[in-house]
């Protein structure tokens, strides 16, 4: 195994890589859903039992944990774009490298904007 | 060049035709067509109430009931909250057949993971269903003034 061929095998590099790290986000993403639910269904409980739940969101040290969070979506969102390209469209395998930098430079994009409103609300509000 | 010197005799045992469907490429397909939805679904759903306004501190009772005093809202975290859950769920399926490799692990870990996400989508549907806006007796939604 250690002395393959280099370049022969689906291991390391970026496609690896990005498939370690669809992996991770979506597991991780999977198990916030449950708690997602859980404190938005104490809407039913009444509007005081909604108010305690969502109080917690607004404390600062989860406030830095939702940017990870989004940091998770807006990752798994834009590489998912790019599995479904490598997928369905005919250049897509020709160009999995380039969309992985693509996947990078519209995460940066998006995610940098989100981290300055988002640390704004929590920090300055 | 042509083949017609050589006869082909006809297979002894007929096409069968394959009897059980394909659920793992249904279940293929279904996870690029969900993630485009949800792509558009999360995407709204956190622009809408993590980045207008005061983004997170707005988020109260109040911004939840003139949320779902709309139907817009509710189809749209209704639709949200199934594929999000029927996603997750497949993608963990995948995973626990990668590494679970005993039977008795795969089967105990999958019978947890199919009940946590179908009693969470019960809960959910349940709760945008039977949400009543006009549950807070200070209420100021246009729907709870009569």
């Amino acid at each position: 195994m250690a002395s393959s061929p280099a370049g022969t095998l689906y291991r390391g590099r970026e496609g690896m890589w990005s498939w370690v790290a669809h992996r991770l986000t979506g597991v991780l993403i999977f198990f916030f859903l449950f708690a997602h639910v859980i404190d938005t269904a104490m809407v039913r409980v009444s509007p005081e039992a909604y108010n305690i739940a969502v109080e917690t969101y607004k404390n600062p040290i989860v406030g830095l944990m939702e940017v990870g969070l989004v940091a998770a979506v807006l990752y798994h969102a834009l590489n998912g774009i790019r599995i479904i390209l490598v997928d369905f469209w005919s250049q897509g395998p020709r160009y999995q490298r380039q969309l992985t930098f693509g996947v990078a430079g519209v995460f940066l994009l998006l995610f940098l904007p989100f981290v300055w409103t988002h640390l704004t609300n929590v920090f300055g509000g | 060049m042509s083949l017609t010197g050589q006869k082909i005799p006809a297979p002894r045992s007929p096409y069968k035709a394959r009897r059980a469907g394909n659920f793992e490429l249904n279940s293929w397909l279904f996870m690029r067509g969900s993630g485009v939805l949800l792509v558009v679904l999360v995407f709204g759903h956190l622009f809408v109430n993590l980045m207008l306004g005061e983004g997170i501190h707005a988020l109260d009772f109040a911004f939840v009931a003139g949320k779902w005093a709309n139907p817009f809202w509710q189809v749209w975290d209704l639709a949200m909250l199934w594929l999000a859950m029927l996603h997750g769920m497949n993608g963990l399926r995948t995973i626990v057949s990668d590494y679970a490799t005993k039977d008795r692990t795969r089967f105990a870990l999958k019978t947890l993971l199919y009940f946590a996400t179908f009693a969470t989508i019960a809960l959910g549907t349940l709760v945008i269903f039977t949400f009543d806006p006009c549950i807070d007796p200070n209420s100021t939604l246009a729907v709870c003034q009569n």
